[in-house]
Parts: structure tokens; sequence; C-alpha cells
């Protein structure tokens, strides 16, 4: 075997090393200098974050590994980064909660999972074999349920974190399903030579729909697709809000990306014939029934959980486009996605470490008492909404203009519904703005100074919010490298 | 040959109707942890028989199975230390019990 195309895997072999260095010194440094240890890790893995912006990675070419198993180019190694951008913040919102008494005592824990599970997503984005596909998406969504229950003395976290794990290993049995029967049609699992057998053999095969259609159903209870959100809300407002933003943004992106990939790759000679029309179904569910659930949520984390269900019907938008561009948009729309929903979970953790509060009516008259963080919440909740000169907006429209793209009629309805869904979601994103400003309530939020980490994690989000749709450039390089 | 795959495709199936079912009717935990190693396990003999009878000359899927066993054992070590943990909380394992949080 030859030792150097583990050179291939850069990306991994750097997200390792901080693992082992964060692993090493959770275990050897003495009890004292482990106060220490979030900043250690946020700083190491902000390195690792500046290294995927070197020129050899940014602009990796197409390099396969492993006999075709793994594969990197421009696009991988981008979207990857991307992806660290946003674990990178949620690791800088999490220290605060990380000193809390009760979790202090296994905080190296937290660094070390959360480290884990993005490997398993970069797997899962490079795999061009379904081995190491599901082994990655296994890697990615195991040590998620030991992080939802990782607040093991509150009582909802144990119960999302048994919704948690019993929904993904049942999501992940009905994809192997799928798989087997793929592997049974085509003797591959080669992404590449799947795609070249399908092609071969002819188009209507009701097998076929079959394995898709439990393929397409594994991967929707990750990205919590309707009908497969149920255990979403659940788990999102037990699991300590950290990881809850993790799931919702890094874990949902890398699911996103990981479908896309799988779809367009191996499943591409039958789009119009197979998937079109029931990802088409999809979306429209996702969005609609998201939004109208989101509109009677009290509790904040439930509520953009709900939110954050509808948006995944938006970033599937950028699936069923098909084209170059689809995967420009969807690669953008992820990436603003995370800066605005980690604003709106760093307000909502903000205030929930000191005062405990989680439901909307909390929030009346914060601008009293909190006005940056509500200024914050504002800009957060706009953006999500899709208001013009916030990131939300251009995300959206590269996205609606993706879609439009692949021409045929039936999606410009489809992108007709997802627009007046946009207006729906405008109502209940401006509940929370409207309770923050306009509600005449004193507020039962005392005025606070939130840590240093948090106030820090919010700036970069709300520089996020503000810079990404204005600066051009950003949109302009993800287009080039996604022809 | 073809009638032979048959006989093993039809078992799974079942085996693995019969796990979505107890995953969806069951109220102990346990009991549906068990339903999901049935759907493991109907999909780890799918491939074999699939390895077996229409792709002999190659090991495909006789090694994703065995890599697909090791995850199962995985999944079912952290499904039951949750349990676990959820049962020293409420001193019962029973589904229906878990509606703190629901709509």
């Amino acid at each position: 075997m030859d030792y150097s195309q583990f050179l291939v895997m850069k990306q991994e072999i750097g997200l390792l090393a901080v693992f082992l260095i964060v692993f090493l010194y959770d275990t050897f440094m003495p009890k004292r200098s482990l106060g220490a240890l979030g900043t250690v890790s946020s700083v190491l893995f902000a390195l690792f974050v500046a290294y995927g912006f070197c020129p050899s990675v940014f602009d990796s070419p197409v390099e396969t590994a492993f006999s075709g198993m793994y594969a990197t180019s421009a696009v991988i190694a981008n979207i990857k980064t991307i992806l660290n951008i946003g674990a990178l913040i949620v690791m800088i919102q999490a220290m605060r909660w990380a000193d809390q008494d009760l979790v202090r005592i296994r905080r190296g824990e937290f660094y070390e999972l959360l480290l884990t599970t993005l490997f398993g997503m970069y797997l899962m984005i490079s795999a061009r074999h379904f081995l190491l596909f599901i082994i990655g998406l296994e890697t990615a969504s195991l040590p998620l349920a030991a992080m939802v229950a990782f607040d093991k003395h509150r009582y909802e976290s144990r119960e999302a974190a048994v919704k948690y794990v019993l929904t993904a290993v049942f999501s992940s049995a009905i994809f192997l399903m799928g798989l087997s029967f793929v592997y049974g049609l085509t003797g591959s699992l080669y992404f590449g030579k799947i795609a070249t057998a399908l092609m071969m053999g002819d188009g209507i095969n009701a097998l076929l729909v079959v394995a898709l259609a439990f393929v397409i159903s594994g991967i929707g209870f990750k990205l919590s697709l309707v009908p497969f959100h149920l255990w979403t809300a659940d788990v999102y407002q037990g699991a300590p809000t950290p990881v809850t933003s993790y799931l919702s943004v890094i874990s949902k992106g890398a699911a996103a990306f990981a479908f896309l990939v799988v779809l367009w790759q191996v499943f591409g000679c039958v789009y119009t014939f197979a998937w079109e029309w029931m990802l088409y179904a999809l979306i429209i569910l996702t969005i609609t029934i998201g939004n109208l659930f989101a509109i009677r949520q009290r509790n904040m984390k439930r509520f953009l959980a709900f939110s954050s269900i509808s948006q995944a019907g938006y970033i599937m938008l950028g699936v069923i486009a098909f084209n170059g561009m689809g995967m420009a948009a969807l690669m953008y729309y992820i990436l603003v996605y995370i800066f605005s929903n980690l604003a709106a979970f760093g307000v909502i953790g903000a205030i929930e470490n000191n005062s405990g509060k989680v439901n909307m009516e909390d929030y009346n008259g914060l601008y009293k008492t909190n006005p940056r963080l509500a200024f914050t919440m504002m800009l957060a909740m706009f953006s999500l909404a899709g208001i013009p000169p916030f990131a939300g907006f251009f995300s959206k429209f590269f996205i609606f203009t993706s879609a439009i793209n692949q021409g045929s009629v039936a999606i410009y309805v489809l992108v007709l519904i997802a627009l007046i869904n946009t207006i729906v979601s405008l109502y209940y994103y401006l509940l929370v703005v409207k309770a923050m400003f306009i509600s005449d309530e004193e507020s039962t939020v005392a005025t606070f100074r939130s840590a240093c980490s948090e106030r820090f994690a919010l700036w970069i989000c709300v520089g996020g919010i503000l810079l990404l749709g204005v600066v051009s450039c950003i949109y302009n390089h993800l287009l080039e490298i996604s022809f | 040959m073809e009638t032979t795959m048959i006989y093993y495709l039809i078992p799974t199936l079942i085996m693995f109707c019969c796990g979505v079912y107890g995953f969806l009717t069951r109220k102990n935990m346990i009991a549906m942890l068990i339903s999901l190693e049935l759907m493991l396990n109907a999909v780890d003999i799918n491939f074999v028989v699939f390895n077996r009878y229409l792709f002999p000359g190659q090991m495909e899927g006789m090694f994703f199975t065995l890599f697909a066993i090791a995850i199962a054992a995985a999944e079912t070590a952290l499904a039951i230390a949750i349990i676990i943990n959820v049962f020293r909380a409420a001193k019962n394992i029973d589904v229906t019990d878990l509606k703190k949080m629901k709509f």
C-alpha cells in the first residue's frame, strides 16, 4: 500500500492533529490548567481554520485516494472550511456554558466529541464509496447523541438524547436498506461505478425507485425534512444550547452537501425519472409545514427548530436545481445560514446562561434592558427572513435564481411557493422583533453583561451578517469553483 | 440460482418489516432497540446474499456487512448507555412516559 496517499487528506490530518492535542491536554495536564481548555482548543481550532485558507488547501486540485474511495477538490475543501468557521463560532459560544459547575468536570469531552463529529462530516463529504460514506455518517451522528445527552442532570437532555439516538439508528437502518437494493441493482458501491451501471441499464426500474425512496428518507431524517422531522423540535429544545446550535447549523449543512453529492453524482442520470418529483414534494412540505408550526411556538429553541426545518427546505432548492449554480448557491446559503442562526443561538444562549429564560414572553421589552443583545437578535431574524441589506436576502436570491435556471415550469411553481412561504416566515420572525422592541411590558430579564467569549462570537456573527451579502467576491469565488 | 436467492430475500424483507413494525409499536425502549437490530441484521443478510448470488467475483458486499455489524454494535452500546441514563431519572424505560416536551 502506498502510504503517501494519506497526504491527500490534508484537512482530515489537520483536524486529527487538533483533536489529539486537545485530547492529550485534557488527559495529562494538571487540574489547575484545565480551566484554559476551552481557550486552548478554540485557538488551536482557529489556527486550523486559518490553515483552510492556505492556497494549497483553498484551491486544492481534484485528487482521489484509496483507489477512488476518497476524493478532494476545491469545492470540497471550501465546504469544509465553511463548516470549520461555524464549528469555531460554536466552540467559542460554548465556553461559558462549559464552565458551569455541573458541566465543568466533563468539558474536555465536549470539545473532543465536537471535533470527532466534524471529522465524520469530512469523511461523509469526501466519500466516493458508500462504505466510507456510512462510516462518516455514523461518526458524525453517534457522538452527537452523546453531546445531546451532555447535561446529564437535566431531564430534558436525557429525553432528547433518547429521541435522537433512536431516530438516528432508525434512519440509518432505512438508508442501509435502500443501499442494499442499489448494490443488488448495480453490483458496486463506488459512486462512479453505480452511476455508470445506472446509465447502462434501462431507465424504468421499480426497484430503483424504491431504493432511492429509502436513501432519500434515510438522509431526510438527518436533514429533518418533513415528514421525517418529528424528532427535531424535541431534540433541539432538550439539548444544551451550544449543542443545539451545532446540530442545527453544522450537522445540517454537512448533511445537505453530502445529500447533494449523492444525488448528483450517483443518481444524476435518473434525475427527471426518479428523484426530481420526490424532492419536489419534500421541499413543498418542508417549507410549508416548517413555517406553519413555527408560528405557534413559544419556546425560542423550539421556534428556531421549526425555522431551521423550513430553512432546510430552502437549502434543498439548490439540490433540485441540478446545475453548477445550484451547488454554489447551496454553499453560500449554508455559509450565510451559519452566521445568522449562530447569532440567534448566541443571544438565546447568553440570556439562558444569565437568567435561565428561553420563552418568547421573556423577550418582551428586552430592548430596554439589553439593547445590544436585542439588536443582534433583530439582525439575525432579519437575515433569516431575508430582508434586503443583510446576507440572508442574497442567499435566498441566489438559491431561487439557481432553481429557476433549471428551466421547467414545475420549478417556477416551486419557487413561487417558496416565495410565498418567505412572506409567511416574515410574520413569525418579526414576532420576536416586536416582542423585543415594541412591547410595552417591563422586561423580566435584568440588564447583564455577557461573557467575553459570548460577545466575541456575537461580533463575528454580526460582522458576517452585515458583510457577507455586500462583499460579492465570496459568492463569485464559490460560483467559479462550482463549474 | 434465481430461485434460491428469493428464499433469502423474502425472509430478510419480512425481518425488516417486523423491525419497522416493532419500532413503531413497542413501548419498551429495549424492545425498540431489538427491533432496530432486526432491521440492521436484515440489511446485512441482504448485502451478503446479493454479493454471493449476483456478484460472486467480488467481496464488496461482504466487507460492507462486516463494517455494518461493527457500526450497529456501536449504535447499540450508545443507545443502551442513554437508556440507562433515562432509567436513573424516570425509574422506567417506557417511551410513552417521555412526554415532557411535545408539540
